[in-house]
């Protein structure tokens, strides 16, 4: 994979080199935190796991769908 | 005392949130102790250890929210139980409810460009995919994710042109914004990619402190080099610093990468436009054929990049022989070994490459050499260099930045063996870390320092900090609590690494 043909940057990632991150967050809500005191803009996510944690259920309706 | 415990099933928070949960639950008068975590199996053997063991603890799981309190009384356990909910419920800012998915929340912030992922391992890699999918670049903080889930999700956002740092990625500067574990320093005109997060970190204060700054510091995640990998994060990264009209030296921080992504990388990094300084801990000399300067520690990183945009690094040379005799002629006869409790993973590595150089082999959870993997990680023996943010201690409890508790028992249990000499210690400062590194390990240290006093030792305890003036915990504030307490602070990591095996130099 590590070839020599030049490689496109994708427009979300020259902005996010040149302006900043904006950030949408799931996980640890003080990394979120952080970035507000810093003054980049972020969602957190209210996030729960898939089925309500029955991981079982949920690799069930991954065939499905 | 009465010991009490609840389970509630399906009942999913963050570690961190949980952790200052339980620190409110010992604020409450009577609770003696309070543990609220998921039950995933190193919370179950930690409750264990503190004498919950009831059936419903072992048969919960990882989603699954345990309620461990200690009490005055089971009145007092029970009043505190009956009122967990006004405990677990979260304050939303702004009062507006929050999006549960990663769709919904892009149709609030559609201009969004990248997504913070530190989600439990299992469940990163379909999130970090949807993200990518949806063109967003993603910085992924979780770990546990397999070789196969990480390939595809790098070859995915090399496809596509997006940078997907991680996963166990801890940090990096994005436009002189920290995420995840960040230190404040200036912006300017540095670039550095780097596959360790603590590394990383040290290689930005150490810039920083020497009055240059970072354009950008790209974290890439702990695998992107080897074989397996083949470093697709790097080169995304390589491009971006490549192109940046900011970065005019560009620093590749890694331990040594797979034999074949290290043939196929050099040439990429021979036919930079732009000069790199290449800091690989560890390589072994003869494995590297460059022309580009290749150096052994992140502290030579900082400098030689510094001095490659004209700025002078601050020195290292410090007089050592007047405080290495005045320690060492306080141990006693039987006094020999190192033991050094980490926070950092990159520290807990470089400081055994420095030991090694020095003749002293060293025991690790996180070895070099996999002959001297610690067969216990909780026990050490002989020279022990634990990283405590490994995975075995880190399963479902917050990272031993963010939270003191595992260091502070290990650091004690140190004091125990009559043939310490050295405590060898790490502290992290910056965005997201703990508010007082220093201030949540200093009882715990001068404890240990009065166990060895007490059966006519000395305890010898060094550090460094990895931090600068501006960030929120101020280096010089730290720096001086611990030299109050008699601790000896370095300038380094690897400065600290050092002063420790001279100081057992001989025994």
């Amino acid at each position: 994979m590590m070839d020599n043909k030049q490689l496109n940057l994708h427009p979300a990632l020259e902005t996010l080199v040149s302006r900043g991150p904006v950030a949408v967050n799931l996980g640890l809500s003080s990394f979120a935190e952080a970035l507000r005191a810093q003054g980049a803009k972020v969602l957190q996510v209210d996030w729960t796991p898939p089925a309500s944690g029955d991981e079982e259920l949920s690799r069930l309706l991954d065939k499905l769908l | 005392m009465a010991k009490v415990c609840m389970v509630r099933k399906n009942a999913y928070f963050d570690s961190m949130f949980l952790m200052q949960v339980s620190r409110r639950l010992e604020g409450e008068p009577g609770v003696e102790r309070a543990a609220v975590v998921l039950a995933t199996e190193n919370n179950k053997r930690l409750l264990s250890d503190l004498g919950f063991s009831a059936p419903e603890i072992q048969a919960a799981g990882p989603n699954d929210l345990v309620v461990a309190l200690e009490a005055e009384t089971e009145e007092v356990a029970q009043g505190v139980l009956g009122r967990l909910d006004a405990f677990l419920s979260r304050r939303q800012p702004e009062g507006e409810a929050l999006p549960r998915t990663l769709d919904a929340a892009l149709e609030l912030l559609p201009e969004a460009n990248l997504a913070v992922i530190s989600l439990p391992g299992r469940y990163a890699a379909p999130e970090a995919r949807a993200a990518l999918e949806r063109n967003l670049n993603v910085f992924l903080f979780s770990s546990g994710l397999s070789v196969e889930e990480e390939l595809s999700l790098k070859e995915l956002a090399h496809r596509k042109g997006l940078l997907l740092m991680g996963p166990d990625c801890g940090t990096a500067i994005i436009a002189g914004v920290g995420l995840g574990f960040a230190n404040v320093v200036r912006r300017g005109r540095i670039g550095a990619i780097a596959s360790s997060g603590t590394g990383l970190q040290e290689f930005t204060t150490l810039v920083h402190r020497a009055g240059e700054g970072i354009s950008q510091a790209i974290g890439t995640g702990s695998r992107d080099l080897s074989d397996e990998i083949r470093g697709l994060s790097t080169l995304v990264a390589l491009e971006v610093l490549e192109r940046d009209p900011d970065t005019q030296v560009i620093v590749p921080i890694s331990k040594p990468p797979g034999k074949k992504t290290l043939g196929k990388l050099l040439p990429r990094l021979e036919r930079c436009e732009k000069p790199v300084v290449l800091c690989m801990l560890g390589i072994e000399p003869d494995r590297i054929t460059t022309e580009l300067p290749v150096v052994e520690t992140m502290e030579e990183a900082a400098a030689q990049a510094v001095r490659l945009v004209g700025g002078s690094p601050e020195s290292s040379f410090k007089d050592w022989e007047k405080p290495l005799a005045q320690e060492r002629a306080r141990f006693s006869r039987n006094q020999r070994y190192i033991r050094g409790i980490f926070a950092g993973g990159t520290f807990c590595y470089q400081a055994q490459l420095i030991l090694q150089r020095q003749g002293i082999e060293a025991w690790s959870n996180a070895p070099l050499d996999p002959r001297f993997a610690l067969p216990d990680p909780t026990t050490s023996k002989g020279h022990t260099l634990v990283d405590m943010g490994s995975e075995e201690f880190t399963e479902g409890r917050p990272h031993p930045m963010i939270d003191p508790t595992l260091r502070r028992e290990r650091i004690l249990k140190e004091a125990e063996d009559e043939e310490v000499a050295v405590l060898l210690l790490d502290f992290i400062l910056g965005h997201s870390a703990s508010p007082d590194p220093v201030g949540e390990l200093l009882p715990a240290i001068r404890e240990a320092k009065e166990r060895v006093a007490s059966r006519g030792g000395y305890l010898c305890v060094v550090a460094s900090v990895c931090g600068t003036e501006e960030d929120p915990q101020r280096l010089s504030a730290q720096v001086s609590a611990l030299e109050r307490a008699g601790v000896v602070v370095l300038t380094s990591s690897a400065q600290a690494a050092r002063f420790a095996a001279q100081l057992v130099e001989g025994k």
